[in-house]
């Protein structure tokens, strides 16, 4: 018999949550022995490239859209920020390479596999809107280059990348926000339905699912 | 430090590879070619404790 409290929102929510993901699955001590391979390491090499990204780009914003052109520090950080996007960047594609051929979908996975793809797309979008805010001719070219693809579009009455303020607030709130919850959630997919196994370990009944 | 810039002087054009409608600076050539390496050695280089883990299977 269900009491007053069972009802309560908070309690179907807390139930909901540790029985999809309790905390053994969320931090576990161990992974399965095909997860020891090197294709396996790049995605979380992109998280780790990801929080160093985050990392100097609060230390950029510190003192404004400027100041790093001008100061030894500023060059510095600039710089960690730059290759560390490309860290990530570079990673992730691997990562995309590895979990494609692996046909990462499988076993109920189509959720995490699109959380990346999304996640992939905004990143894309995120570096763009950071090239043309370095307030630099580098900028400036890629802005009045970019500017003609995206109003091809249509896309340019609303996403205009000649505008600094714009580009800059996209790239530094938005964008970031974006990418930070997308990749939450396929990093909690990833703990919710396990790490995709090689075609060889699929259980039986998954591998006839494929077939179909 | 100075020698290190030499290597890759930046006050030049960048230097493309076109062939028929597909146009790549060599920049981003290297960078895929880098990828594509980092693939392949993903794939065939052996994890350290591999075998032990499939032996506690």
């Amino acid at each position: 018999m269900s009491t007053e409290i069972d009802r309560q929102w908070t309690t179907r929510l807390r139930k909901r949550l540790t029985g999809k993901l309790p905390p053994e699955k969320l931090l576990p001590d161990t992974q399965p022995a095909y997860v020891a391979s090197w294709i396996y390491v790049f995605g979380v090499t992109t998280l780790a490239a990801m929080g160093v990204v985050i990392g100097t780009g609060c230390i950029l914003s510190l003192r404004g859209p400027q100041w790093w052109h001008e100061s030894g520090v500023g060059h510095f950080v600039n710089s960690l920020h730059l290759w560390s996007v490309e860290i990530f960047f570079f990673a992730m594609i691997v990562h995309l390479w590895g979990k494609y051929f692996m046909a990462a979908w499988r076993g109920g996975r189509a959720l995490t596999w699109m959380t990346g793809v999304v996640t992939f797309v905004v990143s894309i979008v995120t570096g763009l809107t950071g090239y043309v805010s370095q307030t630099n001719f580098d900028s400036q070219w890629i802005s009045t280059q970019a500017k003609d693809g995206i109003n091809a579009t249509g896309g340019g009455a609303f996403f205009n990348v000649l505008n600094l303020g714009q580009m800059l607030m996209w790239h530094i709130v938005l964008l970031p926000i974006g990418a930070v919850l997308l990749t939450a959630l396929h990093v909690l997919m990833v703990r919710v339905k396990g790490v995709v196994p090689p075609f060889e370990d699929t259980p039986k009944t998954v591998k006839a699912e494929v077939a179909q | 430090m100075s020698w290190l810039a030499s290597l890759i002087p930046m006050d030049h054009y960048g230097h493309y590879i076109s062939w028929h409608f597909i146009q790549v600076s060599v920049a981003n050539l290297v960078i895929i070619v880098l990828m594509v390496v980092t693939f392949i050695a993903a794939l065939l280089l052996p994890f350290p404790g591999r075998a032990r883990r499939r032996g506690n299977k």
